[in-house]
């Protein structure tokens, strides 16, 4: 029972590295490929139409 | 957790970034730059005179910023990606799914599809000049499109019943039900054989990156959990 509840806590907290993961991969993706400021849009603007992201 | 997340991320996100940054500087920045020629008039389609298929193109790093930020970003892009597949990943091995080079390569297409052959889809990747929809309309349909194409991904992969297979089918297509955001009128000024290069070259090397990238991460992964048992 204890090693039970035990293994279901490490399960549970877990999954927020993970989470945190995902969010920081996003914010990254966003950053490189959609935010419009016009230095980062300058700078990315070959890999934004050479990965596919909307750009202009 | 996320120390074996972020190793595995960001060193497939480096390497495999690097090697994607070339891979878009050798065969897609050329159709790139041939389209700028038509995007700022130095060449014209359909003038008096035909116009040569081939004009001098400045060669790779001849612009180095330019070429050298292309790197950077393409580089960070590609970690962003492989930070999140390696969440994913880390998720599936809970559940008992067996995560290496091996399977990183399903991954990796699964990834593909994902982001860049499901938008691609209804929002072909555009060269320079190209008419095209309110750039924000445009973001805002690629991410949702993205999310409903990821999570069908996940469905088709780990469902393993029906049910999840039809919600996994409509996930795909319902975007393209709805259809992309376009432009009121086409008025883009280059060639459609450089658009149609340019598409399959950008959707060809994305797969190709994809798949280098997802199987980097989980061979760091595996070399991760290995090094962490070794020390424990």
């Amino acid at each position: 029972m204890t090693t039970k509840t035990q293994k279901a806590s490490a399960a549970g907290t877990s999954v927020i590295p993970a989470l945190f993961a995902v969010v920081l991969g996003l914010g990254i993706i966003t950053l490189t490929g959609h935010v419009q400021a016009s230095a980062l849009h300058d700078a990315a603007h070959d890999v934004r139409h050479a990965t596919g992201f909307p750009c202009h | 957790m996320f120390s074996r997340i972020l190793t595995s991320g960001l060193f497939a996100g480096a390497a495999a970034g690097l090697i994607t940054a070339f891979l878009q500087l050798y065969f897609v920045q050329p159709v790139l730059l041939h389209a700028e020629l038509y995007e700022g008039g130095d060449l014209v389609h359909f003038g008096a005179d035909p116009v040569t298929a081939h004009p001098d193109l400045p060669g790779m790093f001849a612009e180095p910023v330019r070429d050298g930020l292309s790197i950077i970003f393409t580089m960070l892009t590609y970690t962003g990606y492989a930070l999140v597949m390696a969440a994913l990943m880390s998720v599936a091995e809970r559940q008992g799914h067996e995560i290496n080079a091996r399977t990183g390569i399903l991954w990796g297409l699964a990834g593909f599809i994902t982001f860049h052959f499901a938008p691609g889809l209804s929002l072909a990747p555009e060269v320079p000049g190209v008419a095209a929809a309110d750039v924000g309309a445009r973001q805002i349909w690629w991410a949702i499109t993205v999310g409903a194409s990821g999570v069908a991904m996940w469905l088709i992969a780990f469902g393993g019943n029906l049910v999840s297979y039809l919600v996994a089918a409509f996930l795909l297509m319902a975007p393209h039900i709805v259809g992309a955001p376009e432009p009121e009128s086409f008025s883009g000024p280059v060639p459609t054989e450089i658009g149609a290069l340019f598409a399959s070259r950008v959707l060809g090397i994305g797969m190709a990156a994809w798949v280098l990238l997802v199987s980097f991460a989980g061979y760091f992964w595996q070399a991760e959990g290995k090094r962490a048992e070794a020390a424990a």
